[in-house]
């Protein structure tokens, strides 16, 4: 009994072919399609939800100033407190990155797109890049370069002797293993999701026959809606993560331990 | 498991491969141990104090979340090297 079970390969899983302007550097396929689309959809969010200022809101600004009353309390008011709401750059950068990570990777769950663009390594990359860049920059910004490298190097509260060990190890943690860890993060969630989701389509799409072991078939069906669901889960919980980690260091950048 | 391997006339790619695919099993398997445990206990104790101090429980969801996010790197930085190996 052969079950006929073709697993694709991981290449065919996450690699797209190029739909617009073939072999230029500007090549467009799904992925960028969805980026795209994501840019659009959070900049239409805020747009349209925040043109009429009504004082009693309805429709698209309620979901607007709910999700900016969410980063507000939920994220910046916890992790950085009051000073971070008075810079008012903080709130705008991390609602918009929010927004912009969760349209990308819902789209792993919507029919006929179902690919999650974070599932690939570049758009993880270059966001943990650009809050690599941004903390370091408020980081120098409000102590100085030579006030921050001493907080973030030399942590106090340390006998003196072991510097020698600690440092290194900050100095590591914090400037390279932060940006790493935060990509991996966010691309390998996605990526596990997508994969748990081909398995189980494939092993439905395997077992739709007229055989006798086609009984099988609502266990890995069952298992896939299941797994859609949980994937929706996985794409808020990622954003969320990814934006709270990036208020964190920003707030570690602001104010030196002590 | 040694009489399979003789029994095979592996050629050197094969038996790369072959070797790949079976220390990427145990590449996730192991990074899996530490971050479960690690999350289970963390996860557990928020509860303990979110049920402790039902007005404090903004705080530990919040912190909650982040240790998770750490912990759960490990075993994220196994799945990559489990693809890795796997291909």
């Amino acid at each position: 009994m052969t079950l006929a079970l073709e697993f694709p390969p991981i290449s065919h899983i996450v690699e797209w072919p190029d739909l617009l302007f073939e072999d230029t550097a500007l090549a467009f396929n799904k992925i960028s399609i969805i980026y795209l689309l994501a840019t659009v959809l959070t900049l239409t969010l805020f747009f349209v939800g925040g043109r009429r200022g009504a004082l009693v809101p309805t429709g698209m600004q309620n979901i607007a100033e709910s999700s900016v009353d969410f980063i507000r309390n939920g994220i910046i008011q916890q992790t950085i407190g009051p000073e971070g709401l008075q810079k008012r750059w903080i709130l705008p950068l991390l609602t918009s990155m929010f927004f912009f990570i969760f349209f990308c990777n819902i789209t792993g769950i919507i029919p006929f797109l179902q690919m999650p663009a974070n599932a690939r390594m570049a758009m993880p990359l270059t966001l943990a890049l650009l809050v690599w860049v941004v903390f370091n920059v408020v980081g120098f910004a409000n102590q100085g370069p030579l006030g921050y490298l001493k907080s973030s190097l030399f942590p106090p509260g340390v006998p003196k002797a072991l510097y020698l060990l600690v440092t290194p190890i900050e100095f590591v943690s914090t400037f390279l293993v932060r940006p790493f860890s935060l990509a991996v993060r966010l691309f390998a969630n996605l990526l596990a999701g997508h994969i748990l989701l081909v398995t189980f389509a494939v092993l439905s799409a395997a077992l739709w026959v007229t055989d006798w072991y086609a009984v099988f078939l609502p266990l890995p069906f069952l298992m896939l809606i299941f797994l859609t669901g949980f994937e929706v889960l996985v794409a808020f919980l990622q954003a969320y993560i990814f934006t709270i980690l990036t208020a964190v260091y920003i707030g570690g950048a602001m104010h030196p331990e002590h | 498991m040694l009489p399979l391997l003789a029994q095979i006339e592996a050629t050197g790619e094969e038996f790369i491969s072959f070797g790949g695919a079976v220390s990427a099993g145990f590449a996730y398997g192991l990074s899996a141990i530490g971050p479960g445990i690690g999350i289970g206990y963390l996860v557990g104790q928020a509860v303990q104090a979110m049920a402790r101090q039902p007005e404090a429980a903004g705080l530990v969801r919040t912190t909650m979340f982040l240790g998770i996010a750490f912990t759960e790197a490990l075993a994220l930085i196994g799945f990559v090297v489990f693809i890795l190996l796997g291909l």
